[in-house]
């Protein structure tokens, strides 16, 4: 096995096409484990710590764009007030060793459908930057993951960046998992207002093989919301509307039975977040105001 | 390959380290530190915790490579130079967050980083930081107690005396 270690973006492209095979590593909070249970071994690894291109944020034109290198730590300390969907996931990845060296860029390229950073993602619409020798792509994450572990990647390309909105209103995410940290998702939900579109995206996570955005549950909840006029007049919620929400976000998600979890029970949990997260989110919308 | 990272403040060399190892097994097997103990290699249990370059990290998770060049703290830099106990490791000792004695250095370096960032956290902000280490003796109740001991004795004497 060999390290590859570039010092600059340009080097990491040219090294990823010269050796298509290498395993990206950053953080090294999915590689590793593969690594210390000999369930892999790469001819190369590439070592992408060294590049300073992948650890910075900036606004661009309206958006963020997110370096793939940032941490799960960082994203809450420096980004929390304008992600902050993105940022309570990030609070539920894994213990502050692991925050500290996992990035949304990790996420992105192992595709779990557990992966606690992509719901958030997917309720924003982000769009992901693949870079290769050959030129950069943008990619809506929807259709960057897909599938259980697989993106829409070539061979030769890294992730550079995502590209996200910063929130115009609350965004909530929850997650169930049998302890507070340190824990897989058995089922998560990222529901996002999104005031200036007059929309409602939420997203389920790790009840699927790839992320799943409860399109229905969203449509319907918008209908209310702008016949009633409740994004104007800031009015509780219909408690129907919320209870048809939870069930529709509960009948979008295509569950399996596995070891953390049965396909029925997370139906059953994703009925529950859908209502919760809307509630809390509408919550704050409302408080917002006053 | 050859491994050049300074651990407790020495610049230290390791030949013979195999490309895919964790800057664990460097530590342990090669850097004759067996301080950070090897348990779950997959970041769950947080026994290996060190620094690299100021940072709370799983050294299992760290592929030794990566720490070229690198600043490593192990449990065995967190006691002063010339002898006797940290407080944080004299609380652990003083109120019985000491059974088995595997995930103590663990707790020791993570409860070192969350002292240094934060001296006077809150029971919840204690129970999150140390979220990432087990321990399957204790109970958990004792390792509080050494916290709260620690940030008491390390907290600045006009804060002591208010």
């Amino acid at each position: 096995m060999e390290i590859l270690q570039p010092d600059t973006w340009d080097e990491a492209l040219r090294l990823k096409a010269d050796h298509p095979e290498a395993r990206p590593i950053a953080g090294g909070t999915d590689l590793m484990v593969e690594l210390n249970f000999d369930r892999t071994r790469p001819p190369q690894v590439l070592d992408l710590t060294r590049v300073g291109e992948l650890t910075g944020w900036a606004p661009e034109n309206g958006r963020l764009r997110i370096g793939a290198g940032v941490t799960y730590t960082r994203l809450i300390a420096e980004l929390g007030d304008r992600l902050p969907g993105l940022a309570i996931a990030s609070r539920t990845v894994g213990s502050p060793q692991i925050r500290n060296r996992g990035t949304v860029g990790g996420n992105l390229g192992t595709a779990s459908p557990a992966g606690d950073g992509l719901p958030p993602l997917f309720a924003s619409d982000a769009v992901v930057e693949v870079a290769s020798v050959r030129g950069t792509r943008r990619v809506p994450v929807a259709e960057f993951v897909t599938g259980p572990k697989r993106n829409a990647m070539a061979a030769d390309e890294l992730i550079a960046a995502f590209h996200v909105a910063p929130a115009d209103a609350p965004q909530q995410f929850s997650k169930i998992g049998t302890r507070n940290a340190m824990v897989i998702a058995v089922a998560s939900l990222a529901l996002h207002l999104w005031a200036g579109e007059r929309a409602v995206k939420a997203c389920i996570g790790s009840a699927g093989p790839t992320p799943i955005r409860a399109t229905e549950a969203e449509a319907f909840i918008a209908g209310i919301l702008a016949s009633e006029g409740l994004w104007e007049s800031r009015a509780a919620l219909p408690a129907a509307a919320v209870k048809e929400f939870g069930a529709l976000v509960e009948a979008a998600a295509r569950p399996i039975d596995d070891v953390r979890g049965t396909a029925a029970y997370r139906h059953h949990a994703l009925g529950v977040l859908g209502r919760r997260t809307l509630q809390w989110a509408w919550t704050q919308y409302r408080e917002e105001a006053a | 390959m050859r491994l050049n990272v300074t651990v407790n403040g020495t610049p230290r060399e390791a030949d013979g380290v195999w490309e895919g190892e964790s800057l664990l097994s460097a530590l342990r097997d090669h850097l004759d530190l067996p301080g950070s103990k090897n348990a779950c290699e997959q970041g769950e249990c947080g026994s290996c915790s060190v620094y690299l370059d100021g940072t709370l990290v799983c050294s299992c998770l760290v592929l030794a490579a990566q720490a070229e060049g690198r600043e490593v703290v192990t449990v065995e830099g967190i006691a002063p130079p010339g002898g006797g106990l940290h407080e944080v490791q004299r609380a652990f000792v003083e109120t019985g967050g000491v059974q088995c004695g595997f995930c103590t250095p663990g707790l020791i370096v993570a409860s070192h980083d969350l002292l240094a960032r934060n001296p006077r956290p809150t029971d919840p902000e204690i129970r999150e930081a140390l979220a990432g280490n087990l321990c399957r003796c204790t109970g958990y109740e004792k390792i509080l107690d050494a916290v709260r001991l620690a940030a008491e004795r390390l907290a600045p004497a006009e804060e002591r005396a208010a």
